[in-house]
């Protein structure tokens, strides 16, 4: 009896060590979609303007340029809870970007997260998305690649911190959290719904911001919503009715927001301002529609109805004090705003979700939509930061958050205090 | 159908049926538009709690454009103009420059000289003769006799409180400020010492503008240095 027992641990011990063992080295050999067949790179004009359209719905270069550098040269830095990391250089450059690097080796950069060398790439570099995208669509990105001009911009070290900085552990990571495996296409449904799932789920990476993470960095892989590490702006759940889910939004507003950043519902604001100037504007109309088709079809949750909130007499009225003053100009007393340029506050949900961080940030920080084709000078927002104390933005925070309809109890001081810092690079 | 044109519909319905309060209708102006802008800068720039907002009406509509493309280009340090122009045109950065830079708004009566005698003197000679030992030219040479500026990019620099000028100089030294290249005030801001930057913050802050300044047309001169932000 003893004697079966004990081999039976053994046995168990032994499989508890070497499983997760055989995973992880699958992680080093294991290429995926090398038996993907590519497309000849012809480098005809057809194929550079397809790839440089697909460079710009994945916002390569929104990474890859450093603030006021040459576009795809590399360098910005990316923060992350792990250290920094620096986008690398992506002009043909030998030494440093990709002059060097076959159609073959692009592939598995955006399939696979390895390197030319089969170095394991961090997962800044949103792969777990782009393995959804087609071989012939990463061919083409890759005949446009093969058009920009050499940078000699050498590529900057990352600084993360130990064991961050040894990349083979990112094979355990890998097992944990990242499946290679192109879209699949749902007959179901219309080519467009499956056009606009490609380019959300694969190329536009929303996941990306819009989905919670592990303490890890692993991603939900959902559109589940999460606070955007460092940044520390909320990136709303895109399945949620509380958030920016957007199963009750006619489809026009949801392009309208997309594609020129404004729309009659609420305006972009925080991180999503680049993603829309530098990105989505590009994009055509159906390929905007096709997103905005597959996001109001996702599945939504919903909170349970909110009783209405009182707020105490005394925020109610330091907060109306400050709404009359600096807020009903252009969002009106009534909270309906002026649409599409000074958005509705009453029942806009990026100002009555959860978390208010995102409202706080935006009374501290003001900011402008981006200027867009559809709307090219925008109406912007005043920062208060240096305009209200902690007290006040507080207040008039915890009144748009409670009025016209609006049942979210108050904010306090504090979480204003400690997110005076405006997120930057 | 415009929001004009559906608030032109709606608001005799509204009237009619008594619940009026009046649509509003959104002015589609610049100056709407450059709103954002004063809450800070008010329209003759003020103190804020975390520093200074510098004026902005009436600077040259080139040196404006040019600090609002600096800072989203990187240029420029300060994270909360970074944020509000970050994603706006090169068009329509020039066209708010053009708005704020022909605003017309009296200054406000110069700061009290705040230094001894003879600092002020070092400050005025640097300001209206340079120092040639050090290979420092005058302001004057660029940014005009009248220290008003120059139209299109040089910026005037009276108006201005002590602390910004001399915030902006310790800026240049250490890199968080930049102009196009060839960064000619960076060059001259490593040039000065510390007390020499003291002083001409000093007396600068201490000229009163003279009523109807404006920037010139054209510089005196050849300017002494070249600077990658002035069109030579």
């Amino acid at each position: 009896m003893m004697k079966s027992m004990k081999r039976f641990l053994l046995i168990a011990l032994f499989l508890l060590l070497a499983i997760p063992a055989m995973l992880i080295t699958k992680e080093f050999i294991h290429t995926p979609g090398h038996d993907a067949v590519g497309v000849p790179i012809t480098g005809s004009a057809v194929q550079v303007a397809q790839g440089k359209y697909l460079a710009l719905a994945g916002n390569c270069m929104g990474c890859h340029t450093v603030r006021g550098g040459t576009p795809y040269a590399g360098g910005r830095p990316i923060s992350t809870p792990f250290g920094t990391i620096y986008s690398p250089n992506l002009t043909q450059d030998k030494t440093s970007g990709l002059g060097n690097w076959s159609a073959d080796e692009f592939w598995q950069a955006l399939h696979n997260g390895k390197s030319r060398d089969g170095s394991f790439l961090y997962p800044a570099f949103p792969y777990t998305n782009y393995t959804r995208m087609t071989r012939p669509d990463s061919d083409a990105m890759y005949a446009y690649f093969k058009t920009l001009a050499p940078v000699a911009q050498g590529n900057r070290p990352n600084t993360l911190r130990f064991p961050y900085d040894q990349r083979a552990l990112l094979s355990v990571w890998r097992v944990l959290y990242f499946t290679p495996g192109t879209q699949p296409v749902d007959a179901g449904k219309s080519p467009e719904w499956n056009r606009g799932a490609y380019l959300v789920e694969g190329l536009g990476h929303c996941s990306a911001c819009h989905s919670s993470r592990t303490t890890l960095g692993g991603s939900s892989g959902g559109l589940d919503g999460g606070l955007i590490p460092v940044l520390d702006w909320y990136a709303p759940s895109l399945t949620s009715s509380s958030e920016a889910g957007l199963g009750d939004w006619q489809p026009a507003h949801i392009v309208d927001l997309l594609q020129t950043g404004i729309s009659q519902r609420g305006a972009v604001f925080g991180p999503m301002t680049e993603v829309v100037g530098a990105s989505l504007q590009h994009l055509t109309t159906p390929d905007v529609q096709a997103m905005a088709g597959y996001l109001k079809s996702l599945p939504q949750t919903a909170e349970p109805a909110l009783p209405p909130v009182v707020l105490d007499e005394r925020t109610r009225l330091l907060g109306s004090k400050v709404y009359e003053k600096h807020c009903v100009n252009c969002h009106t007393a009534d909270g309906s705003g002026i649409p599409p340029n000074y958005p509705p506050l009453a029942g806009n949900r990026a100002i009555t979700m959860a978390s208010a961080i995102n409202p706080i940030r935006i009374v501290l920080n003001g900011g402008f939509p981006p200027s867009t084709g559809g709307n090219p000078r925008p109406y912007g927002m005043p920062p208060f930061a240096a305009v209200l104390s902690d007290d006040e933005v507080a207040a008039v925070v915890s009144y748009t958050r409670a009025s016209w309809g609006n049942a979210r109890p108050a904010v306090t001081a504090f979480e204003v205090a400690r997110n005076r810092a405006i997120p930057g690079d | 159908m415009t929001f004009t044109d559906l608030s032109r519909v709606l608001f005799p319905l509204l009237l009619a049926s008594g619940t009026a309060f009046a649509a509003p209708v959104l002015e589609d102006s610049i100056a709407r538009r450059a709103a954002a802008c004063i809450a800070c800068h008010n329209i003759d720039g003020k103190r804020g709690a975390d520093g200074y907002y510098p004026r902005i009406a009436g600077k040259p509509a080139g040196y404006l454009a040019n600090q609002l493309i600096n800072f989203r280009e990187g240029r420029r340090a300060y994270p909360q103009m970074i944020y509000m122009v970050d994603n706006l045109s090169d068009a329509y950065l020039h066209e708010l420059a053009g708005y704020f830079s022909a605003l017309e708004v009296p200054y406000p009566p110069p700061q009290a000289l705040a230094v001894s005698a003879s600092v002020a003197a070092r400050g005025q000679l640097l300001v209206q003769h340079g120092d040639a030992a050090k290979n420092i030219p005058a302001c004057i040479a660029c940014h005009g006799s009248a220290l008003t500026g120059v139209s299109p990019a040089i910026p005037g620099l009276l108006g201005l409180p002590r602390d910004y000028l001399a915030a902006q100089f310790g800026a240049w030294r250490n890199g968080t400020r930049h102009a196009a290249a060839p960064d000619c005030m960076h060059k001259i801001a490593t040039q000065l010492s510390t007390d020499d930057i003291g002083a001409v913050a000093a007396w600068l802050s201490a000229q009163p503008v003279p009523a109807g300044a404006k920037p010139a047309t054209a510089l005196p001169a050849a300017m002494p240095l070249t600077c990658g932000s002035v069109p030579q």
